[in-house]
């Protein structure tokens, strides 16, 4: 799937919620889904830091894609990164690079990507985003 | 029999009347507002106040000599008036008007340490401290060679008075403590800490942020050196602060920053600076909050800081019973004297979460570190959730915290 398909895919996952609870009791679930960085890399330098919650994010390149690992101190954190990485792992460097994350704004998260919230996802984005490019350039 | 009177008037829900804010709805549910620590919400004297300056006084202050010039001057120096009795001070010009408690620290560091600090001596601040009343503190011993040294803390969140005592000597110059922890809500002894302070030859600055609003302060009775606060924080406007100092400290320490209002003359040969409290007000101050803290003053001295306190005192007991009824809930900061704060922990749960969760459920409180990092370390923990009370809550509002914090619990353990 392209990267707008899985966007689309969660927009329409996200529809049938019609209250915040459920829709938060499914991000919590996607945290603990996520694939877990390696405990190696669980270190400063793989550190995302919010101003609350702490985002741990690794990247790998394996035949010409991006592989996303994470990890995050809080459990609401943990499923917004599981969010982005579900939907930006496994794809092309140019293709992370160029991406248009529309989803956010669909499934009502905006709130958790404004820079002033605390928990560091906007950070991650770019850091993701970033990474994508670094790889890029060196392909 | 009056104060029988006055007691009885007190109702919280004609207190709430005057705040319009309160009546609003966040995420579609009433809006319950427990971060008063950060800032509290203002009362409709105060808004009304803020249109009435601009729409009636608004002109630069003590330069014109226009009438509304004259005007806008006479309110801003109103609330210097307001403001001597409000903390007994002995003079008028011994407050000085700042943007907020942080500038009244840095002015206090920045200005008494060119004066007075030399390599080697030492200031004293303690482990509760916030960022506001450290940094300031280490640039300024960065700078002169000075020594910071910190009080520890209690597991209750109590200074340890003991320790305090054997870190004073001749060589200390400042000590500079909280008097309401906005973390903890531990109340400490600073009239103790100032007597033993002068003792010992040192100044003392008391950052009163999380305590003007909720106990009467008597800087005479105190005897303290300094005294800081903010407007924002006792229902007044935004970027106002106070510098309380004695006379004999403004006049010692050099100004803080050089510009309008500070000076007498100006030639480039030399400036002569102007008087107190002006020396240290340079630039155009925040004219509309200035002017409109008055009428905060009027607001808290209306209701009275006795009954305020004794209002908050009981909502904080309620809180504290009912939070503790929940399993695994912890609460950081057990102190014998708290004012007015309630931070916790559920176990196993990141502070932040449960924040968000309350968010969706109209409740406004604070979570994370409290710009008290040095604190956090202390417990070994990332931040905590707070609850902060102010006048105009009630029991209904820890009633929403507490359900908030059970569904919370609920969903994320």
């Amino acid at each position: 799937m392209t990267i707008n398909e899985i966007q689309d895919e969660l927009i329409d996952d996200f529809s049938f919620f019609d209250d915040w609870m459920a829709k938060y009791e499914y991000i919590i679930q996607l945290g603990k889904e996520l694939p877990l960085i390696d405990d190696r890399y669980k270190t400063d330098h793989y550190l995302i830091k919010g101003c609350q919650s702490k985002v741990w994010l690794h990247a790998d390149h394996q035949d010409g894609r991006v592989i996303f690992t994470a990890d995050s101190d809080a459990i609401i954190t943990k499923g917004l990164v599981g969010l982005m990485v579900k939907v930006l792992s496994g794809h092309a460097p140019d293709q992370i690079a160029n991406s248009n994350l529309y989803f956010i704004d669909e499934i009502g998260l905006k709130e958790h990507l404004s820079p002033t919230r605390a928990n560091g996802l906007l950070s991650m984005v770019k850091q993701m985003k970033l990474y994508a490019v670094a790889l890029n350039a060196k392909a | 029999m009056e104060r029988t009177a006055v007691l009885e008037r007190f109702d919280v829900n004609n207190v709430r009347k005057d705040f319009p804010i309160l009546t609003r709805t966040v995420n579609g549910k009433p809006l319950v507002y427990l971060d008063n620590g950060a800032t509290t919400q203002k009362p409709r004297q105060v808004i009304d106040a803020i249109a009435h300056y601009y729409t009636q006084l608004n002109s630069n202050v003590h330069r014109g000599v226009h009438h509304l010039s004259q005007l806008a001057t006479d309110a801003f120096e109103v609330t210097r008036r307001k403001l001597k009795p409000f903390i007994n001070a002995a003079h008028e010009h011994e407050i000085v008007l700042t943007k907020g408690t942080t500038e009244s620290i840095n002015l206090v560091a920045t200005c008494y340490g060119k004066a007075f600090l030399h390599a080697g001596d030492e200031i004293i601040i303690s482990t509760m401290e916030h960022h506001s009343n450290i940094v300031p503190w280490q640039i300024v011993c960065e700078e002169r060679g000075a020594v910071l040294k910190v009080v520890p803390i209690n597991e209750a969140g109590e200074l340890d008075m003991a320790a305090y005592r054997s870190m004073l000597s001749d060589r200390t110059k400042m000590v500079a403590i909280t008097y309401v922890s906005n973390a903890l809500g531990t109340v400490n002894p600073v009239k103790e800490i100032i007597d033993l302070a002068h003792a010992s030859g040192a100044a003392v600055l008391v950052d009163a942020a999380q305590a003007i609003q909720h106990l009467p302060i008597d800087v005479q009775a105190l005897d303290v050196d300094f005294l800081v606060f903010s407007g924002h924080k006792m229902y007044g406007p935004t970027g106002i602060g106070i510098l309380y100092g004695k006379e004999k400290w403004l006049n010692a320490m050099p100004p803080y920053q050089g510009g309008g209002e500070m000076i007498k003359e100006v030639t480039f040969a030399k400036t002569t600076y102007n008087e107190l409290p002006f020396k240290y007000e340079a630039g155009t101050p925040n004219i509309e909050a200035g002017i409109c803290l008055a009428h905060a003053i009027d607001y808290i001295q209306e209701i009275g800081l006795d009954q305020i306190a004794r209002h908050e005192h009981e909502l904080l007991e309620y809180a504290t019973r009912r939070l503790l009824e929940i399993p695994g809930l912890r609460i950081i900061g057990t102190a014998k004297e708290k004012s007015s704060v309630v931070s916790f922990l559920l176990d196993g749960v990141h502070p932040y979460d449960v924040g968000v969760i309350l968010d969706k459920l109209g409740v406004a409180v604070r979570t994370g570190h409290h710009c008290t990092q040095p604190l956090m370390d202390r417990y070994g923990i990332p931040g905590t959730v707070r609850a902060s009370i102010a006048v105009y809550n009630t029991t209904e509002d820890i009633d929403a915290l507490i359900a908030g914090v059970e569904r919370a619990a609920a969903m994320l353990r």
